[in-house]
């Protein structure tokens, strides 16, 4: 059955407090998760308290701040700092984001970081993420074609045809929008979820492509494709602003188009 | 210890090839519902208002008949597609999974031959 409550040893106990240095007078609260695998102990939320005139204005500003000046014990990913590399998306005050280009400004009181939602902690806010690349590979993310390509030239394709890759192209695979998705919470195991399915979308309507059939052939099942309930946590979360909800709706469209068109 | 890779895990036992005609009827049932709904809403203001045998002359005209055995039809078929999906959702168990699926379909097929059967019979026999 789907679990509603959390298992004994994931239970949050209340972890150390890191005041705010004497004097600092801009203030912020961070609450964030501590488990680390080799302690053996319950997850943890330890506080630190910044002085906010002496931090960035990026949420992950002031993690890495923590990380370098208070405590270097705090694990997680973070890479390009401009929302390039999707490395560093956790789940801040509930709701999950790439912390390098989200204002620290756009909440208020206490921030809360969390690492993404129902994926398995490898320490701190660093979730597993092979299985999640396991279902990306599984779609077969690169072009398939019979057609050689022309001698000395690349595929071309029309504008147009260029233009329906827009917001679909620009995904960084951060996972947001799939650790949002209740539908993946319970069934991630065989539901490929918003972020793997916006980018099986994204091969389905490249031009250049030529095994759309198959493409949708391996889609098609109640579970891979099915499980998406239009909950719309993936559009409503996902930090570039694309619309996976749609990619899914318009890929489900393509297979009534297939069966009735 | 499990040594399959995380490639083989995700493609299981591939793609059941079958989801789509599930998908469409539930939308084309509830599409359907709207309107007999609001036709319902006529027949149940009858039932409750109206004396036993004004209410059963209404509802053997034949656009009324219809109505019933298209409301009946399609209620009975969404029910059975939506609960499959929020049991598929839910029950992780194979075997409770298929028990509950069978269970569904069964009872809601049973409740639609005993809606249709009460439905000729008033209409047939008054």
């Amino acid at each position: 059955m789907a679990e509603f409550t959390l298992p004994k040893n994931s239970v949050l106990t209340e972890g150390k407090t890191f005041k705010a240095p004497q004097g600092a007078t801009n203030i912020r609260r961070f609450e964030i998760y501590r488990w680390n695998p080799d302690s053996g102990e319950n997850p943890r939320i330890d506080v630190y308290e910044l002085d906010m005139d002496s931090c960035g204005p990026m949420v992950l500003d002031a993690i890495l701040k923590i990380k370098n000046e208070i405590d270097t014990t705090l694990t997680f990913r973070r890479s390009c700092r401009e929302g390039v590399c999707g490395s560093c998306a956790m789940c801040v005050n509930g709701k999950n984001t790439l912390v390098c280009t989200k204002a620290i400004d756009s909440y208020s009181g206490t921030i809360k970081i969390f690492p993404l939602p129902h994926l398995q902690v490898i320490k701190d806010l660093v979730p597993d993420m092979t299985h999640f690349y396991a279902q990306y590979a599984s779609i077969k993310p690169w072009i398939e074609t019979q057609t050689p390509p022309p001698a000395d030239a690349e595929r071309l394709q029309s504008r147009e045809d260029r233009e329906k890759l827009d917001g679909l192209y620009d995904c960084v695979l951060c996972a947001c929008c799939s650790t949002s998705c209740p539908s993946y919470w319970w069934n991630s195991e065989r539901y490929l979820g918003p972020a793997i399915l916006l980018q099986a979308y994204r091969w389905l309507v490249d031009s250049r492509d030529e095994s759309t059939g198959e493409r949708l052939d391996e889609l098609e099942d109640p579970f891979k494709l099915y499980r998406c309930h239009t909950i719309m946590n993936c559009t409503d979360t996902c930090p570039k602003d694309l619309n996976p909800a749609k990619a899914i709706a318009e890929t489900k469209k393509l297979l009534v188009q297939r069966k009735l068109g | 210890m499990d040594y399959r890779s995380p490639l083989a895990k995700v493609r299981g036992l591939g793609s059941a090839k079958t989801g789509t005609f599930h998908w469409w009827m539930l939308r084309v049932t509830a599409a359907a519902l709207i309107p007999l709904s609001f036709w319902l809403i006529t027949f149940l203001d009858l039932s409750i208002h109206a004396p036993y045998q004004q209410t059963v002359d209404w509802l053997a005209s034949p656009l009324n008949t219809v109505c019933i055995v298209a409301w009946i039809v399609a209620v009975f078929y969404h029910a059975a597609l939506g609960l499959q999906v929020v049991i598929e959702d839910y029950v992780a168990a194979e075997g409770l999974k298929i028990i509950s699926v069978w269970v569904i379909n069964l009872v809601f097929l049973f409740l639609a031959i005993a809606a249709l059967i009460a439905v000729f019979r008033i209409v047939l026999v008054g």
